[in-house]
C-alpha cells in the first residue's frame, strides 16, 4: 500500500478505499475536498452540469457512522464518485445535456446508481456529456463544452467529456459512463484516463436514458486500471428490471486487474485499425505499447477483421433507427420542456409536442432522428436497417474468427489526440470519423477498454490503447491492461496525468 | 349533439342481390395477469386514474421492460384454442407514432414474428351450421392509455377544450387476433360476425384468459368490411375468384348486437356508394351505438408508416415444446364439444340448445343445475323473463342478473318452491319479479308476498262447485265428453281463488265432478 498523497485529490480510489477502512481518513473528508476540487477548478474545465454537495456530504457521513457502528462495508464504501447525467437520479436533476429534459427531476434510481449508494459512493454531481450522448466532443451539451484538461481549448473527448475531464482535472476519483459507440473509451483516451465498455448486458441499462438500446453499455471510468475494476465490480451484475442483463456474476476484473498478468496470452493487433488516419503519435505510442507486452511475455500476431470496414456506416443506420424511436417519448406531455408554438391560440397536443421537440432538441440530436426516421421508412427499411444488421452480424463473425485465434485483441483507441474545440463541429463524418476503432465491439457486444499509451510526440497529448476481448471476458482486459499500465508507469517514471498542466486555480477561484 | 350528415344506404336484401360482402375482424383482449405486460403494476379495472403506474409504464426515461410470463403463457394457450401454430421464436417489435395516451410514443406490440398464426376457429351459426372462420394471427402487445376529452360537443377529441389522460391502462396485455378475410358468407356475413366474436368470447372465457367484458373494453372488435360484385353463388367458383373491394376498418364495435349492426350497416352503406357509381374511402369509422350508424374517422393512407422495427430492450420468446407441451395440457374442453355434452346431458332439443347458447345462458344454467334445479326449468326460468329484459336493455344475461343480483342459486330456489308444491307456476313468476326488483330471495319475496297454494281441499272444492253452477253450459260440454273445455272452467276457478290454487288440482276436481 502506498502511502496518500497530502492532497486526498491526487490519491487512486484504491488508494482512499484503503485509508478509509484502516480509519487513517473519512469518507467527510475525501468528500470535502473533492468539493473543494470542483469549486476550484471546474469553473474552467465545466465537467458536472450538477454538483450535490449537500447529498454528497450526507452519504459520507452515513458510510462513516457505518464504519465507526462496525458495519462490514463493500471495498469502495465511501469514496466519492461523479455520475453520467444520463443515469436518472432519484431527486437529483438528469439533463443527458439536453434542454427538453431541463428542471426534470427524476422519481426513481438507475440500478447503477442504486448500486453506487448500496455500497457507499458518495455521489458528487452529474457530469456533462453531448445531448443524449451523440457526439464525441461534449460540444453537443446543450448546456456548453467541457474542456479537456490537458489543454483548455481542446475537447475532453464524447460524449462522455464530462466524466473523463473530472478524472483528468482531479473533481472525483471515479465516474461512470455509458459508451454507445466508444463514449467510454474515446474520452478516456484523450484525456490520459482508463475507462470500460463492459460486455453488452454486463451492467444493468435501467435507468440509463437509452441512446441506442442495443448498442448503449453503461461502464466504469477511472484514472488507474485496478481503481476501475474495482468500480466495475460494484456496477455490474444481473438485473431483473433489464431483460438483455446477463444472468451471470460479475466476471473477475479485480482479480486479473490485480494479477496484472499477460504471461502467455496472444493478443492481436487489429490490422484494418491503425493505418490511414491515424495520427503518428498516436500509431507510435500503440506499437511500443504492443512492443511492451510482447516484453511482458505476451504473444503478438496480427489479425484481419475484413468487416471492421463497413461498421462506421452500419452504426449509423442502427443508432439513429433506434434512437429515432427512443427519443420519440420526449413530447412535452408528461415530463421536461413544454413550449406552446408561436401564433396558435388553443395548440393542439400534437403541435405543443413539434414545437417543444423543435426548441429542446439540438442539431446533432435532430439530424439523427430525422436519420433514424428514414431508415425505418417502409420501403427503405430493408436497403438500411436490414442491411446494417448484416453487417453487424458479419463484424460479430469477423470477432469470432479472431478471438479463436487470440485472446484479446488491440488497436489505438482514437485515430487521433484531442482535437481543438470548433474544429469538427461543423463536420458530421469527422466528427463520426473519431470513434472508428470503438465502434466495432459496440455492434458485436464484446467488453473493451481503453488505458493512456503516452503522449504523441507532435502534440503532446494524450493517445490510448484499446483492448478487446470476447464477450463476459471482461477480466482480460484488466490482465492485459493491468500488466500494460504498470510498466508504462515505471517506463514513464510516475502517473502519466502528473505530466498535465496545472490548472490555474487562483483564477478559477476568482471566477467563481 | 352536432348534426352528423346521415349517409345514403342501400336496402340490405337488395344489396346482398349486387354484392357479394367479405369481413376481416381484429379483436383485441386484454388479459386479466394479476401485473401489466412489462411491469408490475397492478391491472385492476376502475382505480383511481394514473394510481396503477411506474417507470415503465409511464415510459419515464431509461425505464425498460421486461416481459409477463404469465402474459406469454396466455398468448400460447389462446393460440392453441384457436388451432394456430405456435412460433419457436419471436419478437416483440416497435410500433411507432405520437399520440399522447402512449407513454413511449411507440407501442411495444408483435410485427412480423407473432406468437401464434394460422388457425382456425369453427363457429356454430343459428341454423346450426359451421362457418369455419381462418385465424390469420394472435399477437401480444401493450394497451395505451386512456384519452378523457372535455368539453366539445361529441366526447372526441375534434372540438374538445382539454384532454386528460389515465395511463393506469396503458401496459396491460393485450393480444389482438386477426381474421383472414371471411369470405362465402353471403346475406348471412352480419350473423357470422357475431357469431365469431361470441365464439371467441366464449372460448376466452373457458380458458380464463380474460374478463371479456365488451362494455368495459376488455374486448374490444374492429370490424373491417369490403363489398365486391355479386356474380354468384357467395361460396361458388366465380364469385371467390372476384377481387376483394376497398375496405373501411370500424373501430371499438364493443357488444354483440353491435357487431351484427354495424357490419350490417357497412354492407348498405358501401352497397349505396358502390351502386352509385361511387367509390369507397379506405378509412377508420366511428360506431355509433346509439343512432346504429358509422361517421368517417381517420382517413388510411399509404402515408401511415409505423416504422415497425425488433424492440432491441427484449430478448426474443422462445418457447420450447416441451412448454407449449404443457400448455395444450391445460386447455378446457372446446366449448363446441362442451355444448354437445351438455346437451345431452341436459335433454334438450337442438332448438332449445340453441336458444340458451344463443341468450348467452350455458354457464347460467349449468350452474343452475348444479344447485340443483331441473335442466328443464332452469332453462325455462333463464329464458324466460330475465332474458326478455335483458333484451330490452341490449345487455347480455349474464351481467343483467350479475347486475341484479339474481343468481343460479335463486333460480334453483325458485324450482324448489314449484316442485314441493308451495308455489304455482304465475306465483313463481311474481315471486321471480319480486327477486329481479331487489327485494330478497325467493323464499323472502313469496314470505313477503303472502304467496303460497291453498292446501285446503275445502275451499277449492267450494269454489269449483260455484264455476260449474254458473257455467252450466260448459258443464254440459265437459260431461258430452269436450274435456278441453275444462280450461275455460279452471280459469275461473283460479280467479275465485285468487291465483291461490293448484291449478292441476283444480282440473281434477272438475273433471271427478262432471264425468
Amino acid at each position: 500500500m502506498t502511502d496518500l498523497p497530502t492532497d486526498l485529490t491526487r490519491a487512486t480510489a484504491a488508494g482512499l478505499a484503503d485509508a478509509l477502512a484502516s480509519g487513517a481518513i473519512s469518507s467527510v473528508e475525501v468528500t470535502q475536498a473533492h468539493l473543494d476540487r470542483i469549486v476550484a477548478v471546474d469553473g474552467q474545465v465545466h465537467s458536472y452540469l450538477h454538483v450535490d454537495g449537500a447529498g454528497a456530504l450526507a452519504q459520507a457521513r452515513s458510510v462513516d457512522d457505518r464504519r465507526r457502528a462496525g458495519e462490514t462495508l463493500g471495498a469502495l464504501a465511501g469514496v466519492p464518485i461523479a455520475v453520467k447525467d444520463v443515469m436518472t437520479t432519484k431527486g437529483l436533476p438528469t439533463t443527458c445535456g439536453s434542454r427538453i429534459l431541463e428542471g426534470w427531476v427524476p422519481p426513481y434510481d438507475a440500478t447503477v446508481v442504486t448500486k453506487l449508494r448500496q455500497a457507499g459512493l458518495p455521489i458528487l454531481g452529474k457530469t456533462n456529456m453531448d445531448e443524449f450522448a451523440m457526439g464525441s466532443s461534449t460540444e453537443h451539451s446543450a448546456y456548453g463544452p467541457s474542456h479537456n484538461p490537458w489543454d483548455l481549448d481542446r475537447i475532453p473527448g464524447g460524449s462522455g467529456g464530462g466524466s473523463s475531464s473530472v478524472l483528468a482535472s482531479f473533481q472525483a476519483p471515479l465516474a461512470t459512463g455509458t459508451d454507445t459507440g466508444g463514449s467510454i473509451r474515446q474520452p478516456a483516451a484523450v484525456t490520459a484516463t482508463v475507462g470500460t465498455k463492459p460486455t453488452y448486458g454486463g451492467v444493468s441499462r435501467y435507468g440509463l436514458v437509452a441512446l441506442a438500446s442495443s448498442l448503449d453499455q453503461a461502464g466504469p471510468c477511472g484514472r488507474t486500471v485496478l481503481d476501475t475494476a474495482l468500480l466495475h465490480a460494484v456496477m455490474g451484475g444481473h438485473d431483473p428490471m433489464d431483460s438483455t442483463s446477463i444472468d451471470a456474476p460479475v466476471p473477475p476484473v479485480v482479480e486479473a486487474a490485480r494479477a496484472a498478468d499477460v504471461r502467455g496470452m496472444r493478443i492481436g493487433v487489429v490490422k484494418e485499425l491503425g493505418g490511414e488516419g491515424y495520427q503518428p503519435g498516436v500509431r507510435a505510442r500503440f506499437d511500443e505499447s504492443v512492443a511492451l507486452l510482447q516484453e511482458l511475455g505476451a504473444e503478438v500476431v496480427e489479425v484481419s477483421c475484413p468487416n471492421f470496414e463497413y461498421a462506421l456506416a452500419a452504426y449509423y443506420l442502427i443508432l439513429p433507427s433506434e434512437a429515432s424511436s427512443n427519443l420519440a417519448k420526449f413530447d412535452a406531455m408528461r415530463y421536461g420542456m413544454r413550449v406552446q408554438p408561436d401564433g396558435v391560440d388553443a395548440p393542439s397536443a400534437e403541435q405543443v409536442m413539434a414545437a417543444t421537440r423543435d426548441a429542446g432538441f439540438g442539431p446533432e440530436v435532430k439530424r439523427r432522428i430525422i436519420l433514424g426516421t428514414y431508415a425505418l421508412s417502409s420501403g427503405y427499411y430493408d436497403a438500411y436497417y436490414g442491411s446494417a444488421q448484416k453487417v453487424r452480424a458479419l463484424i460479430a463473425q469477423d470477432f469470432a474468427s479472431a478471438y479463436d485465434k487470440v485472446d484479446v485483441l488491440v488497436s489505438p483507441t482514437a485515430p487521433t489526440t484531442a482535437f481543438k474545440l470548433g474544429d469538427k463541429l461543423e463536420d458530421p463524418m469527422a466528427m463520426y470519423l473519431n470513434d472508428i476503432a470503438t465502434i466495432p465491439a459496440n455492434l458485436a457486444g464484446v467488453p473493451g477498454m481503453s488505458i493512456p499509451s503516452g503522449l504523441a510526440d507532435e502534440d503532446g497529448l494524450p493517445a490510448g490503447i484499446q483492448i478487446l476481448a470476447p464477450a463476459t471476458k471482461d477480466e482480460r482486459l484488466y490482465s492485459v491492461g493491468a500488466a500494460l499500465e504498470a510498466a508504462l508507469v515505471d517506463r514513464w517514471g510516475g502517473p502519466i496525468l502528473d505530466r498535465a498542466p496545472e490548472l490555474g486555480v487562483a483564477a478559477a477561484a476568482k471566477g467563481a | 349533439m352536432t348534426t352528423v350528415a346521415t349517409d345514403a344506404v342501400m336496402d340490405y336484401d337488395e344489396a346482398m342481390r349486387k354484392f357479394d360482402p367479405v369481413m376481416g375482424l381484429e379483436v383485441h383482449v386484454e388479459l386479466h395477469t394479476a401485473t401489466k405486460m412489462f411491469c408490475g403494476c397492478p391491472t385492476e379495472f376502475g382505480a383511481e386514474p394514473n394510481s396503477q403506474v411506474c417507470p415503465v409504464c409511464l415510459g419515464l426515461p431509461g425505464a425498460l421492460p421486461v416481459v409477463n410470463e404469465k402474459a406469454v403463457e396466455s398468448a400460447i394457450r389462446i393460440g392453441l384454442a384457436l388451432n394456430c401454430e405456435i412460433a419457436e421464436w419471436c419478437r416483440f417489435a416497435r410500433k411507432n407514432y405520437f399520440y399522447p395516451d402512449m407513454p413511449k410514443n411507440f407501442q411495444t406490440s408483435q410485427y412480423d414474428e407473432p406468437i401464434a398464426f394460422e388457425g382456425h376457429l369453427d363457429v356454430e351459426l343459428e341454423d346450426g351450421s359451421t362457418y369455419r372462420v381462418e385465424i390469420e394471427r394472435a399477437h401480444m402487445e401493450e394497451d395505451t392509455g386512456k384519452s378523457l376529452h372535455i368539453g366539445g360537443a361529441t366526447g372526441r377529441i375534434h372540438g374538445a377544450d382539454h384532454s386528460l389522460v389515465d395511463y393506469n391502462r396503458a401496459g396491460i396485455p393485450l393480444i389482438e387476433i386477426v381474421t383472414k378475410p371471411m369470405v362465402g358468407a353471403g346475406e348471412r356475413a352480419p350473423e357470422v360476425a357475431k357469431a365469431y366474436v361470441s365464439a371467441l368470447r366464449e372460448l376466452l372465457r373457458a380458458l380464463d384468459v380474460s374478463d371479456v367484458k365488451m362494455e368495459q373494453g376488455s374486448m374490444r372488435c374492429d370490424a373491417n368490411v369490403s363489398l365486391r360484385p355479386h356474380v354468384g353463388d357467395p361460396l361458388s367458383e366465380e364469385q371467390l375468384a372476384v377481387p376483394l373491394g376497398t375496405r373501411t376498418e370500424t373501430k371499438n364495435v364493443n357488444s354483440l348486437r353491435s357487431v351484427e349492426r354495424a357490419v350490417r350497416y357497412e354492407i348498405s352503406r358501401h352497397a349505396a356508394i358502390l351502386d352509385g357509381g361511387g367509390s369507397i374511402l379506405q378509412e377508420t369509422r366511428h360506431w355509433h351505438e346509439d343512432t346504429g350508424i358509422t361517421t368517417s374517422g381517420r382517413v388510411k393512407s399509404d402515408a401511415e408508416d409505423y416504422r415497425y422495427f425488433p424492440e432491441p430492450d427484449l430478448v426474443p420468446v422462445a418457447p420450447t415444446r416441451e412448454t407449449v407441451d404443457a400448455l395444450r395440457g391445460t386447455l378446457p374442453e372446446p366449448p363446441g364439444l362442451r355444448r354437445k355434452r351438455l346437451q345431452s346431458d341436459w335433454g334438450y332439443s337442438d332448438l332449445e340448445m340453441r336458444d340458451v347458447v344463443n341468450a348467452g345462458a350455458v354457464e347460467l344454467i349449468e350452474e343452475t343445475v348444479a344447485a340443483g334445479a331441473s335442466a328443464a326449468a332452469a332453462r325455462k326460468w333463464w329464458l324466460g323473463e330475465p332474458s326478455r329484459r335483458a333484451n330490452a336493455e341490449g345487455q347480455d344475461i349474464v351481467t343483467y342478473a350479475a347486475g341484479l343480483g339474481l343468481t343460479p342459486a335463486h333460480v334453483a330456489e325458485l324450482d324448489g318452491l314449484v316442485a314441493s308444491g308451495r308455489l304455482n307456476d304465475s306465483m313463481a313468476r311474481q315471486v321471480l319479479d319480486g327477486v329481479l326488483a331487489g327485494e330478497g330471495t325467493p323464499t323472502a319475496v313469496a314470505d313477503a308476498r303472502g304467496l303460497e297454494l291453498v292446501q285446503d281441499d275445502g275451499a277449492l272444492e267450494a269454489a269449483v262447485d260455484k264455476v260449474i253452477e254458473a257455467n252450466p253450459d260448459v258443464a254440459a260440454k265437459i260431461r258430452d265428453g269436450k274435456v278441453a273445455a275444462a280450461g275455460a272452467l279452471i280459469g275461473q276457478v283460479m280467479k275465485e281463488m285468487k291465483g291461490q290454487a293448484d291449478a292441476g288440482k283444480a282440473r281434477e276436481l272438475i273433471l271427478a265432478k262432471l264425468q
